[in-house]
């Protein structure tokens, strides 16, 4: 099976600058300050590399659209804010190939003419964080950054950024406005950060993932990159499985493949000899997909026909124990709490739905109550300043809609079908199995 | 120009024009939250979402810029929806605590709720508790359950004041309004705050339970704390005279005026209403008849005490022993009507409005000015030419304290603003027969022969001229305190005891003539000033440069 940015996972001191450059790394480097920057730019737009954080914008067009006749300077900062629930791929990334990631920033930066980058990665990886830190010295001290990056004209410089713990400053304008020192709340857009990013100034905003796998594009060529994934989602990409699942973990396959494929092949099936009852395909905020819809293809434009999202492609698998209003307080709650609280819709409805869900599995319900979540959510969906609010409301309208017999059958007992009485919260905890 | 058209109704409006604006020329109100046309852009609030053809989601009006061809709808099942939605997210952990809100009956919950609103509630959860009732400096009072966090009050302090006292701390509903820690908010501005607020959150300390906000009276104005001349409103509670301890004006409120101030006013200004029904105005006349002490008088005798006692002094020594004093807190027309009997009837040739600068004068760049006094410009063109060789206020004191005056006529409070009462007391101790017209008791009114009470700018019509020259009228607000008059009533009626020609009685005909006799003012009327005054400076520059 083919693998890219995670090859040399379980390879000894995979982190180190000698044991990285013994396997391949920096290796693209050369090749890449040969080229003309807008040949990069054309390269990876063949290439098909979408932005893997979880939008899936088309990388390649996202470096095209900074202004051409800016006089300021331009910065590429690189978003390691890994926050969405069941997702734990950067983290890979940055722990054991730190160096790959270095390459993949260097490229891009001499792409789009940047020659300064910031790494802002999420407060509670410290590991990550160390790793990265180390890299950028041991590059520093060879000569891979600084005024003559690998003796070539061309200067770079990475910092890095510790975050403070909010899941919103994952969202590209409110990690600008947290790197900026300022509240992390989100900006309104336009404009986008290619034009006014950070310090109002062209900035590309890309996802550590997407960056890693840059050199590979260079090294096998846009086409022969996009080759290896599916229609107009290039490459291959890290699936990270978690949840009832025999083997969670995180898997680096080909965009488009199955997901019943992943489940059941990769992952080892369902524990305990159960049976599937839902999978969230791509990090919390997709919509949950039943036992009945995983025949679908794992990329971005194949689970939004379907009406989900490829998102992080966090896998996130239930089993039939597993109970959905419970396992849907844990999400609710989750979101109220990263809420940034700008705007109302997001900041009134995360609570108000958490409150109705909590009230519901208190065993308060009305029967008005399923129907009055999906309300609310509606309301929050598309009306909110950034995706948290949809990515709050999703969820709440795909579950409520796709399990609620269920919701109605904790409205009229008080506690699902067969199942003990358990305190909600340690349901919530065992149910969600997240990072 | 891009050309939209906003619930079939078709305007052209200039680019980076947002559909907000182009909206309310049409006459079309989106509601709106946060948006607030003196301050940044946040686009939290999500009030004055609107459809636009063509855009998959609704957008915000306050930040969505008009191109050509762009259709807007407003009224939509989406939009009411939108709108219908976002009051209820806004009301979800709000205490409805009206009933003893002061912001009651001024509260956009309240009006967009029965515009916009009128749904049925679906709430059952508890609301969260917040700070309540939370003094956060000397004029505001912070509700924190009520604060909708539409953030107004913190651009405010961060973009208007730029004292940054102000912030919304914590997250999702649980993020609250607050000031630093450690600090007082106490700018210079921070009343402004309180009309900033669209909710009950942040209120005025000073007004708070005084009166119910609709059974206030409100009357354009002009304030006169110094030579800004900000555009106000004057709030007076007529209807309900057991409130407000008793009193008319309640509060003034800034009104806004792209030209001169904004939307914005200063504290000074805003708490100054205090001094139209203080406790130290002037209610009554004084009179200090020979051999005995002063007393209170009506108003025929000491009018004609006036008559008598300024006859028989300049009869005695003279019409050169005479002075005017005319403060520059005085309107045009009360300047005018103080130059017609002064010096066109009586021939007196000191009339001295130039006063020294006020100690306690500050200016910044905002609003405040450090020349304090209302109406500097319109004096210097109705009573004498700035910088010619006019007496001067501290001439004419000082010619009064070496005794080469004795009749002297005091007219407007501005001198106690300037001196202390020792030297106001030690200035005019020479001077036999001193006429004091004041709105206020004080050592001049102590020290006069006859101390008259006059109608304080509230009380009265009439127009100054602020720094830059622009004329400004003002409308009476309340009546006349006490048996205080206006000044022009009482000058007409010296002219009248003297055989004098007087200006007219009313300040608008006053105005009138001041416009025929005054090459400035030429070609104004009231009704040409309106609502933001005229400046003729620039009307002259324009002119002069077409």
């Amino acid at each position: 099976m083919l693998k890219l940015v995670t090859k040399n996972i379980g390879i000894e001191n995979s982190h180190t600058l000698a044991v990285a450059k013994a396997n391949g790394g920096y290796s693209r480097v050369e090749k890449a300050l040969a080229l003309a920057p807008e040949a990069i730019v054309e390269d990876v737009i063949k290439s098909n590399l979408r932005g893997l954080g979880g939008a899936g914008f088309p990388a390649g067009r996202k470096w095209s659209f900074l202004p051409k006749d800016s006089p300021k300077p331009r910065y590429l900062v690189v978003n390691g804010d890994e926050g969405e629930p069941g997702t734990v791929k950067d983290k890979y990334i940055m722990i054991y190939d730190p160096h790959l990631l270095i390459e993949g920033i260097i490229i891009t930066c001499f792409a789009i003419r940047s020659h300064k980058a910031f790494i802002y990665i999420r407060g509670e990886y410290d590991l990550p964080i160390a790793r990265v830190e180390g890299a950028i010295a041991e590059a520093k001290a060879a000569g891979i950054l600084g005024d003559r990056v690998l003796g070539h004209d061309f200067a770079l410089d990475i910092v890095v950024h510790r975050g403070a713990g909010a899941y919103i400053c994952g969202e590209e304008t409110s990690l600008l406005e947290s790197l900026e020192g300022k509240r992390g709340w989100p900006r309104l857009k336009p404009p986008f950060p290619a034009v006014e990013g950070y310090q109002r100034c062209p900035t590309v905003v890309n996802n550590i993932e997407t960056l890693s796998y840059v050199p590979f594009v260079i090294e096998m060529g846009g086409q022969a990159f996009a080759d290896l994934g599916s229609e107009r989602n290039g490459g291959l990409r890290i699936y990270s499985v978690s949840g009832r699942v025999n083997k969670p973990g995180v898997y680096e396959l080909p965009m488009g493949t199955p997901l019943r494929q992943i489940i059941y092949e990769h992952a080892g099936g369902i524990s305990g000899g159960r049976q599937l009852k839902a999978v969230i395909p791509g990090g919390s905020s997709a919509p949950i997909l039943t036992a009945a819809e995983i025949d679908v293809p794992m990329d971005f434009d194949s689970l939004a026909k379907i009406g989900s999202m490829l998102g992080s492609a966090g896998i996130v698998v239930f089993d039939e124990s597993v109970s959905i209003p419970a396992a849907l307080l844990v999400l609710a709650r989750f979101y109220a709490h990263e809420s940034c609280g700008q705007c109302t819709p997001c900041r009134e409805g995360t609570a108000w739905m958490t409150k109705i869900i909590q009230r519901i599995l208190d065993g308060d319900g009305r029967m008005g109550d399923a129907d009055n979540l999906i309300r609310i959510a509606k309301n929050v969906l598309g009306n909110t300043i950034c995706p948290l609010g949809d990515a709050a409301a999703l969820p709440v309208i795909s579950w409520v809609t796709k399990f609620r017999p269920e919701f109605e059958e904790w409205i009229k007992r008080g506690r699902p079908v067969g199942q003990a009485p358990i305190p909600v919260t340690h349901i919530g905890e065992r149910t969600a199995v997240a990072v | 120009m891009p050309k939209v058209t906003i619930d079939d109704r078709t305007i052209d409006v200039p680019a980076g024009t947002t559909v907000i604006q182009a909206a309310e020329k049409l006459g079309i109100y989106i509601p709106r939250y946060c948006y607030h046309p003196g301050l940044s852009i946040a686009g939290s609030c999500r009030m004055c979402l609107v459809e636009i053809e063509k855009a998959p989601k609704l957008q915000i009006a306050c930040y969505t810029f008009v191109t050509e061809g762009m259709v807007v709808r407003t009224t939509t099942e989406k939009v009411i929806v939108a709108r219908q939605a976002i009051l209820e997210f806004l009301l979800a952990n709000h205490p409805l605590d009206c009933p003893v809100c002061d912001q009651a009956g001024e509260c956009k919950l309240q009006e967009f709720y029965m515009q916009f609103g009128q749904y049925d509630s679906t709430l059952l959860e508890n609301k969260l508790k917040k700070h309540k009732a939370m003094p956060i400096g000397p004029h505001i009072m912070l509700d924190s359950e009520r604060c909708i966090l539409c953030s107004r009050c913190v651009r405010f302090v961060d973009e208007v004041s730029k004292t940054h006292e102000l912030g919304i701390f914590n997250r999702g509903d649980h993020s609250e309004l607050l000031p630093v820690k450690g600090v007082t908010v106490d700018n210079p501005y921070s009343g402004c705050l309180a009309d900033v607020c669209p909710v009950g959150a942040l209120t005025d300390r000073d007004f708070r339970f005084k009166v119910r906000v609709w059974y206030l009276d409100k009357t354009e104005s002009v304030c006169h704390g110094c030579s800004r001349g900000c555009n106000i409103e004057i709030h007076a509670n007529r209807r309900r005279s057991h409130h407000n301890d008793g009193k008319l004006v309640a509060r003034l409120k800034p009104r806004f005026n792209g030209e001169v101030n904004g939307h914005w006013m200063c504290d000074a200004g805003r708490y100054s209403y205090k001094r139209f029904e203080s406790e130290d105005r002037l209610l009554q006349p004084l009179v200090r008849l020979t051999g005995k002490g002063q007393e209170k008088a009506d108003w025929t005798l000491a009018l004609s005490q006036v008559d008598e006692q300024v006859t028989h002094q300049v009869g005695r020594t003279g019409v050169a022993a005479a002075a005017v004093i005319a403060t520059p807190d005085l309107s045009n027309e009360e300047l005018y009507a103080v130059r017609c009997l002064f010096k066109q009837g009586m021939k007196i040739e000191k009339i001295a409005h130039r006063c020294p600068a006020d100690p306690n004068g500050v200016e910044d760049n905002l609003l405040r000015k450090s020349d304090t006094f209302a109406n500097a410009y319109g004096a210097g063109l109705i009573i004498g030419a700035p910088h010619t060789a006019d007496p001067t206020v501290e001439t004419i004191l000082e010619a009064a304290g070496a005794g080469k005056l004795k009749t002297l006529f005091i007219v407007g409070d501005g001198l106690l603003s300037r001196y202390s009462a020792e030297a106001l007391r030690e200035k005019l101790k020479n001077v036999e027969t001193l006429i004091a017209i004041q709105t206020h008791g004080s050592v001049l009114t102590e020290l006069a022969a006859v101390a008259l009470p006059m109608a304080t700018f509230a009380e009265t019509d009439g127009t100054i001229c602020n720094f830059e020259g622009r004329v400004q009228h003002f409308d009476q607000a309340i009546p006349p305190v006490g048996q205080s008059r206006p000044l022009l009533e009482m000058l007409v009626d010296l002219a009248n005891r003297w055989e004098l020609k007087a200006a007219p009685r009313l300040p608008e005909s006053c105005f009138t003539e001041l416009a025929g006799s005054v090459e400035y003012f030429s070609g104004l009327t009231y009704s040409k000033l309106g609502d933001a005054g005229v400046n003729p400076s620039r009307r002259s520059a324009a002119t002069a440069t077409a």
